[in-house]
């Protein structure tokens, strides 16, 4: 018996493989475009050096993982992002998160509070405590904690262009708990420079946004050592129609520029890089996915060592969040989101994340009801411990397939890189409209593909079933609106108007002196300024940016 | 006299930032021959109005996905109607559960869109509804 196939073996597979019947009209190729190959061989890792490309895990170049045992260690941090209404509406659902088994908070704020608009602001109409939680003055977010102890938990803060001041406000409400800073874990998203490419929620102009971003790196590296400032996000990017590879490049061209401000500001890179984080979508193209989040450690590893100079395997682990697609989400049939769930958060776990969120079914619909949340954390739960997906570490690494899509992911970021660079850096691309325009052209191509049925999309284009159930939604109600603005007002009123104009100042004069805001801001917040008021006064020295080229 | 293409204007109102999906729509209809005026992020409602009587547009399209539409689009359904805009055909676009749904066409919104609607099905909308609106002007 010949241990090895033949020459004689391989032909005859290749004239079967060309003369088998295909399926008409679909594309095999990846969302991101690529060519994928009928089958994947020995031949097509010909180059590869596994102790060159995959290492161990927990070592350089940490393709494989992290951790040198992964999952075995410690399961992935199952963190359901969540809020709504008021702080008492949102603390009530993270005590009801608790009693099912999550261990840490992931804050959604709701649009006002996101774009540094107070709940009485005439902008904020009809969006106050509607997709996350009402945040105004401290008052609000201590509530939102009660009862949940910052020495225990780790929070992570979904917000960007007012992170700075929403930190402030975490800091003050351990103060107000007795936990010292040096002990509070979590993670802020605080990456305003996908705001800019994709989610829109920016505020001040780019380079005084970055500045304010290095600003919490800085203070974080001092005075809150367990606490990611940053959590640098592809998900926007994704979400608003970019591709894998575009996500993967864009978001780790973001990480090096904050990289390189903070370099600049003098820190040294093992001081902070350690601390940063990211955050990428777990999408459908299943293999995709997993190549993405491969590339995405070795990628970070060797910029980190070869250009910036990292001495500590801290600062060369890319460690990430992930979460399920909202985009992919179907309002159509939506039970069977939860299948598409499934998929993409073990796209995530094969992938290696250090955290995942999983999408509720009805969030085409709705925020999501107590019952459909209560399955997305299920489907973790299944995933860890009854599929054995957390068995063993990055169990496809060495398959043909991973691998080549992993280095065919890493060379296509290198080649957006480069052009990143001879645009001038990412600030300058961003002028220019390259990120939007890249985005916008890739959405529009997925869409046409989808609408002419060259993507399949279960109960959308096919097997379209108009008398499947529907699911009962969340209503938030309206009355909450009402309540807060006046809760609002009383509280304004309240406050010594004199010391609190005194601390406005103090946040305008270290804004212009360029001196890190973080102190001010904080001294400010146990004053009881309001997110509008400080928002008001970084702008008042920073302006307001306008909006993006591109559209 | 060869009719005009129908004039459209799309606006995003409020704070929600999420303009994927009225990039896209934008840009079908532009590929379907219509003229399309997109206004950007964080409209109020009196600015689409007016960028609506500015354009002398013949569609109004809205997209939401911040869940404000309850909200917003009875008071953009109030301006048309003081600005003698009523006949202008307003088509809204986004996050909205099932049951709003015939609340907003009782409104006399002439159409929503959500998720998984294709691009041709709103240009077909469009186009049905537009020409019989145009030998009317």
């Amino acid at each position: 018996m010949a241990g090895k196939t033949t020459e004689a073996e391989r032909e005859r597979w290749e004239e079967e493989f060309a003369r088998a019947p295909v399926r008409p009209t679909v594309t095999f190729d990846s969302i991101s475009g690529e060519k994928i190959k009928g089958l994947y061989s020995p031949e097509d890792l010909a180059e590869f050096d596994p102790e060159e490309s995959l290492g161990y895990p927990g070592q350089y170049p940490f393709t494989r993982g992290v951790h040198p045992n992964m999952y075995r260690g410690r399961l992935w941090t199952m963190r359901q992002f969540a809020g709504f209404g008021t702080a008492e509406d949102t603390n009530e659902r993270y005590r009801f998160l608790f009693s099912k088994g999550q261990r840490d908070l992931s804050v959604a704020f709701d649009l006002p509070t996101l774009m540094g608009v107070d709940s009485d602001d005439a902008r904020a109409i009809g969006e106050v405590g509607r997709l996350g939680v009402a945040v105004d003055t401290i008052d609000d977010m201590e509530r939102i904690f009660e009862g949940l102890d910052l020495n225990q938990v780790s929070t992570s803060m979904t917000i960007n262009a007012p992170a700075a001041i929403v930190l402030a406000f975490y800091f003050v409400v351990a103060e107000r708990q007795g936990v010292p800073w040096e002990r509070v874990r979590g993670t802020c998203q605080n990456d305003i420079l996908k705001e800019f490419h994709a989610q829109n929620e920016f505020v001040f102009p780019p380079a005084e946004s970055v500045r304010l971003v290095t600003d919490t790196i800085e203070f974080c590296a001092n005075h809150a050592p367990k606490f990611n400032p940053v959590s640098i996000s592809g998900y926007h990017i994704r979400e608003a129609g970019a591709n894998a590879i575009e996500e993967l490049a864009f978001t780790l061209a973001d990480g090096f520029e904050y990289v390189e401000q903070s370099l600049a500001r003098g820190l040294s890179i093992d001081e902070f890089a350690p601390r940063l984080s990211f955050f990428f979508i777990a999408h459908n193209d299943f293999f995709e996915e997993i190549a993405k989040y491969r590339a995405a450690r070795r990628i970070w590893a060797k910029r980190m060592r070869d250009r910036y100079g990292a001495k500590s395997e801290a600062s060369m682990k890319l460690r990430f969040h992930a979460q399920t697609a909202g985009s992919a989400l179907q309002a159509q049939q939506p039970h069977v989101n939860l299948m598409r769930v499934s998929y993409q958060a073990m796209a995530a776990v094969l992938g290696g994340c250090q955290s995942l969120h999983t999408n509720s079914m009805d969030e085409t619909l709705a925020l999501p009801s107590e019952h459909a949340v209560t399955l997305a954390l299920r489907t973790q739960q299944v995933l860890a411990f009854e599929t054995g997906a957390a068995n063993t570490v990055d169990p496809l690494g060495g398959s043909y397939f991973i691998e080549s899509l992993t280095d065919r992911m890493e060379e296509a970021a290198e080649s957006i890189f480069e052009h990143i660079d001879k645009l001038g850096g990412v600030m300058k691309a961003i002028e220019t409209g390259y990120f939007r325009r890249v985005i916008a052209d890739s959405a529009y191509r997925y869409q046409r593909e989808v609408d002419r049925k060259e993507r399949i999309i279960v109960g959308v284009n096919d097997f379209i079933d108009d008398s499947a159930p529907s699911v009962d939604i969340l209503k938030v109600d309206l009355a909450t609106e009402h309540m807060q603005v006046e809760r609002l007002k009383q509280r304004k009123a309240e406050r010594n108007s004199e010391r609190l104009n005194q601390c406005l100042e103090r946040v305008r004069q270290a804004a212009a002196n360029g001196e890190n805001v973080m102190p001010a801001l904080i001294e400010a917040t146990r004053e009881r300024a309001s997110v509008g008021e400080l928002t008001n006064a970084l702008a008042d020295v920073f302006g307001r940016y306008p909006g993006v080229p591109g559209g | 006299m060869s009719p005009r293409p129908p004039r459209v204007v799309l606006s995003k109102v409020g704070l929600d930032g999420h303009d994927r999906g009225v990039k896209v729509v934008a840009r079908a209809l532009r590929d379907a021959g219509m003229e399309v005026i997109y206004t950007g992020l964080w409209q109020t409602p009196d600015r689409v109005i007016r960028a609506v009587a500015d354009e002398d547009a013949d569609v109004l399209g809205i997209s939401i996905l911040s869940g404000a539409h309850m909200t917003l689009v009875p008071i953009l359904i109030d301006l048309l109607k003081k600005e003698g805009l009523s006949d202008v055909l307003l088509v809204v676009g986004g996050i909205i559960p099932d049951e709003d749904v015939p609340k907003l066409l009782d409104m006399g919104v002439g159409s929503v869109f959500i998720p998984g609607s294709s691009l041709d099905s709103i240009v077909e909308f469009i186009h049905s509804r537009v020409p019989a609106k145009l030998s009317g002007k």
